[in-house]
Formats: structure tokens, C-alpha cells, sequence
């Protein structure tokens, strides 16, 4: 049901971008979502902290897995704005 | 429906109660999010379509999703059943969770599509019109393509490659098998569903094997020379199961040219294997509604636009997942459920006369070597030409050579991912 609701309440964000949604954004779900328990829950972080952990994960400061390999797909800006719309939205219910 | 008893228990969140629906509609009631009206059918209850189905109904519009199946068997974590990991039931999903987010399911098979009148033809009652179609009908697996390969012989061979029925034939084939049998492992040429899964599976039942039948041997028999993050499977096989697997690659005689059920036998072009166990993987093409409904190409896959996924044949269809052509993305549920993400984005928009934002997708997808061993390919694409091409730099699989706790963490990494992406689509 969470993510219903960020998909609900993106859309008052931004309307112009998929529902609110940065390029990307939605693609983190599937592993960040509500339903992920671990250190992959999302729901307890700052956008700072988040798009601070992805800029570590570009530049290969930050022990990874799997998110070195993905924050490298994306700018600085789009991390930055996955980053925000993942706190503004994740949160909520 | 859940797997309470199972031995590697995939941590899942059932819905809350009956309260589903009374959960969704607050949001829905709050208005201004939920500001669709148009009507929208989405064929394939699976990663992708009930993954845009709730999305779009969240949006606002009216959804009917039709499916033929009452229940669905995940393809992601079948191979944990195989090994007797899991039973059949934790990888089961029904679709009160898809009901309860305001999607009308109907329990049926799309027969047809008139794209004039806009509507979808079903076997058990009237067709349905719509605004938008979203096709997300996965394989169809192609019993003309391999001599001596039908659904009969499916029976005694089985693919395993559509989880359900024939994951538990092959697990009691594997089960009755005696120790020191072989079990075979035919692997088609690209594309088909799940490129490393083959390599998963084999390991898998290896950890099975291993086990209970010692003596037991698996023969990879490819029709390609290479295969999906082959550098870490063939690292993992060599550390927890040597001289068990065999992986023989096309240039070395790997290809099955033809079967015979009645010897169990696996005709190369230069030998012939007789075997205990055959898992026959056919080679595929897109769920039949594709030609059907005229978007699938001579290669029997969907050509589509790589930022809207809209049929490159026939406007107003879109179609996502195995079944369409996603340039350099795989066919995995990974991918699949991205895509459906972003095309009820789109749909949404252009249901609402916008124009739909630009897209990035990703995928990762995780092999499990053994319980408590695990890696994964990731990559990022987005459009580039006209087709969806990998972000240089970025993407690219797990390094060979990690310790034995990032392996594990990995596998636990492995099972969150199923149980977050299995709520985010089925509730
Ligand atoms: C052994 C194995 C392991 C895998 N492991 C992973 C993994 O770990 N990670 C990963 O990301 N991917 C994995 N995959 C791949 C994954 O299963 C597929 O990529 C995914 O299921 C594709 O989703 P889809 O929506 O395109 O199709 P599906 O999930 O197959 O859904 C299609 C649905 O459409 C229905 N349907 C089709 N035609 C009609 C019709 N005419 N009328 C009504 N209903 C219809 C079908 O019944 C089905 O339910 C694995 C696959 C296999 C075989």
C-alpha cells in the first residue's frame, strides 16, 4: 500500500514528470520499497543522507554490492532529484 | 498460500487482512493525485502487468486486468524449489492484493484484439474496450522450433521455464531420480527469458545433488558459446560442487538438435546423450496474444518505443516485459516491473493529453550459487537511437573473487529483493 501512496502523492508534487517521478526513481522500488526490511528500506532516510550515499557509491568510497555499479548511471542532478523524491515520498503513508 | 513451513522461508507481508480495500481508497479519496479517467486494459497478471495495473489504478484510472491464471507462480526463486529449498507455495500469489488496489481482474484469456473499436476479445464473456491496451503476456514457448519437442513431450522433458505445474514435475523427477543419474540441462540461443537462470538453476539443483545424490552429474548442453556472468558461476561451481557440473557450449557440440522422449534421449550433432533427467528449455517468442494482435515481429517479438514502450506496429498498444523487444535490458521481472512503472507513467500522461517525461530504467538481477552464496548483474539504460541502451560506466556484475560474507550477504540481499518486489506487484 505504500507504494501506492508514493505513486498518489507524487503526483502532487510534479505532474509534468510520470506522476511526479524523476528519471529512474521508480526503478529503485523494486528493491527499496516498503516491503525490503533491511538496510534496503529507505523510509528512515534524509534526502541529504541518500543522495549522499549515492555520490559515495559513484565515486567508489562507499563499501557496495550493487549500488557502485547502478549510482554510476545517473548525474549528479538526477541522483540528487531521485534523492529527494524517494524522502519526500517513501515516508509517507 | 504462504510457506510457513518452508526451510528458507522468503520473509513476505501478507495484506492486511480484508482491509485492503479500505487502505486504498483514502488515498484515492484524497483527489488530486488520482486525477485519471481513462479506461485501460492490461493483458498478463505477471512482473509486469499486475506491477502497471495497480500503478494505473492508483492514478486514477478505471483498470481491467485480465489473466487466465487464479494463481501465480513467481519464475524468480523456482529454482529454490527445485532444490527443495522452498515449497511451491512460497512462490505462489493470487490476485486479492491486485482486487484490492481497484483493478478489476477478471479471471480469463484475451482471445483477440480489434484495434479499430478498440477493444480486447476474452473466452468468457463480453469484450472489453479500452483507451490504452497493455500487453504484458510473457513467453510462449515455441514447440515448432526443436524435433521431437511438443507439449507431450514436455510431460516427460519438462522446460520448468513458466513456473507452476511443471516446477513440480521436475522437482519429483529430480526427487525420484537415483543417485548417479544425470540430469541434462538443454539452454536455447538468445534471447529467452532469464539469461542466467539456467546456469542458477543447474547450480541449485547441484546443492541438491550434492546432498542427497552424490554421484549425480549435470550436463549443460548450450546453444550459445557464452552465458550471463559465466566468470561467477563457473567460480562457484568449482569451490562448492566440482567435478559435478558440465557446461558444454555450442562450438564443443552443446546445441540440441533434436529429443526423444521415449529413450530420454538428447540428440547433439555429435552425440547422443541418454539421461535420467532432461530439463528442456525450448526456444521462446512472446505471449500468442503478441501475433494476435498484430505487434509482434518476424522474430515473434514486440518492436516498441524504447521511452513509451507503444507498439512500433499498431498505436495505442503498448506492451512490456519477456514479450517485448527492450534493446540491451534482459528479460527479467527486474526489468519488467521498471518498465510497467514507467509506461503507466506514461499511459497516464497521455490518457490526461500530456506528454510523458523521459525515462531511465534499471535492472538487477540476482543468481543464487547456493543458499548463502549469491551475485548480480545490474545495469542502467535509457534511450539512445531508438533503442534502450546501457549507461556506459555503469552496470556490469558482481567481481569474481569476493569473500564468502559478501556472498552471503548478497543471497540475503537475493530474498529481500523477492519479497520487496513480489508486494510491490501482487500486495
Ligand atoms: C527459472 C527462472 C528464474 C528466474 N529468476 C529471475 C530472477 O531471479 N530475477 C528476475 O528479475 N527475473 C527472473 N526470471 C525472469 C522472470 O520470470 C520474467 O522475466 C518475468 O516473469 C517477466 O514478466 P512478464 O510480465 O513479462 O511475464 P509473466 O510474468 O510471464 O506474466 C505473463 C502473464 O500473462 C498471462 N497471459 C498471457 N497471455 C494471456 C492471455 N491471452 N490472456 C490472459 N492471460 C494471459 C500469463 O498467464 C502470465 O500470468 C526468471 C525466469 C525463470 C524461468
Amino acid at each position: 500500500m505504500r507504494i501506492l501512496a508514493i505513486a498518489l502523492l507524487a503526483g502532487l508534487a510534479q505532474p509534468a514528470l510520470s506522476q511526479g517521478a524523476p528519471p529512474g526513481a521508480w526503478s529503485c522500488t523494486g528493491c527499496h520499497g516498503p516491503h525490503s526490511g533491511t538496510t534496503m528500506d529507505l523510509r528512515t532516510r534524509s534526502a541529504e543522507d541518500i543522495d549522499a550515499a549515492l555520490a559515495a557509491f559513484r565515486a567508489g568510497t562507499r563499501p557496495a554490492t550493487v549500488m557502485d555499479r547502478i549510482a554510476r548511471g545517473f548525474t549528479l542532478d538526477e541522483s540528487r532529484a531521485i534523492a529527494q523524491w524517494i524522502a519526500d515520498h517513501a515516508r509517507r503513508e | 498460500m504462504r510457506g510457513a513451513s518452508d526451510t528458507m522461508p522468503l520473509t513476505r507481508r501478507r495484506m492486511v487482512s480484508a482491509g485492503g480495500a479500505a487502505l486504498a481508497l483514502p488515498f484515492l479519496g484524497r483527489g488530486a493525485q488520482a486525477r485519471g479517467s481513462g479506461r485501460v486494459v492490461v493483458v498478463g497478471g505477471g512482473f509486469g502487468g499486475a506491477t502497471a495495473a495497480r500503478f494505473l489504478a492508483a492514478f486514477g484510472h478505471q483498470v481491467t486486468l485480465v489473466e487466465r491464471q487464479p494463481t501465480y507462480w513467481t519464475c524468480p526463486f523456482s529454482n529454490t524449489v527445485l532444490a527443495g529449498l522452498n515449497r511451491m507455495e512460497a512462490i505462489a500469489f493470487g490476485y486479492g492484493g491486485v482486487r484490492a488496489a481497484g483493478v478489476t481482474v477478471l479471471q480469463d484469456d484475451a482471445q483477440g484484439i480489434d484495434p479499430e473499436r478498440r477493444e480486447v476479445r476474452r473466452a468468457g464473456g463480453p469484450a472489453i474496450p479500452y483507451d490504452r491496451l497493455l500487453l504484458s503476456p510473457g513467453i510462449e514457448l515455441r514447440y515448432d522450433a526443436l524435433p521431437g519437442y511438443d507439449q507431450a513431450a514436455a510431460e516427460v522433458m519438462p522446460h520448468a521455464w513458466i513456473a507452476g505445474a511443471q516446477t513440480r514435475l521436475l522437482r519429483r523427477q529430480l526427487e525420484a531420480m537415483e543417485d548417479g543419474g544425470t540430469v541434462a540441462i538443454a539452454v536455447p540461443d538468445n534471447p529467452f527469458r532469464c539469461p542466467p537462470g539456467p546456469y542458477e538453476r543447474a547450480s541449485l539443483i547441484a546443492h541438491y545433488l550434492k546432498a542427497e545424490k552424490p554421484s549425480s552429474k549435470i550436463l549443460i548442453l548450450d546453444a550459445k558459446d557464452a552465458f550471463s556472468k559465466r566468470p561467477l558461476f563457473e567460480e562457484a561451481w568449482a569451490a562448492l560442487y566440482p567435478d559435478m557440473i558440465e557446461w558444454v557450449p555450442v562450438s564443443s557440440g552443446g546445441k540440441v538438435v533434436e529429443v526423444d522422449p521415449a529413450t530420454m534421449t538428447l540428440r547433439t550433432d555429435f552425440a547422443e546423450h541418454r539421461v535420467a533427467v532432461a530439463n528442456v528449455i525450448p526456444p521462446q517468442r512472446a505471449g500468442a496474444i503478441a501475433e494476435t494482435a498484430g505487434v509482434a515481429d518476424a522474430t515473434g517479438w514486440c518492436p516498441v518505443d524504447p521511452e513509451t514502450f507503444e507498439s512500433a506496429l499498431v498505436p495505442g498498444i503498448h506492451v512490456i516485459g519477456d514479450a517485448c523487444l527492450a534493446g540491451a535490458m534482459p528479460k527479467s521481472a527486474f526489468a519488467a516491473n521498471a518498465q510497467a512503472k514507467v509506461v503507466a507513467g506514461t499511459i497516464d500522461a497521455l490518457l490526461r493529453g500530456e506528454a510523458p517525461g523521459p525515462a531511465k530504467l534499471i535492472n538487477t538481477c540476482y543468481s543464487l550459487a547456493a543458499p548463502d552464496h549469491a551475485f548480480n548483474v545490474a545495469g542502467v539504460y535509457e534511450a539512445v537511437d531508438g533503442a534502450l541502451a546501457q549507461i556506459e560506466g555503469a552496470g556490469g556484475t558482481s567481481p569474481v573473487g569476493a569473500p564468502a560474507d559478501i556472498r552471503a550477504r548478497e543471497a540475503e540481499y537475493a530474498r529481500a529483493w523477492y519479497a520487496t518486489i513480489t508486494g510491490e506487484v501482487f500486495g
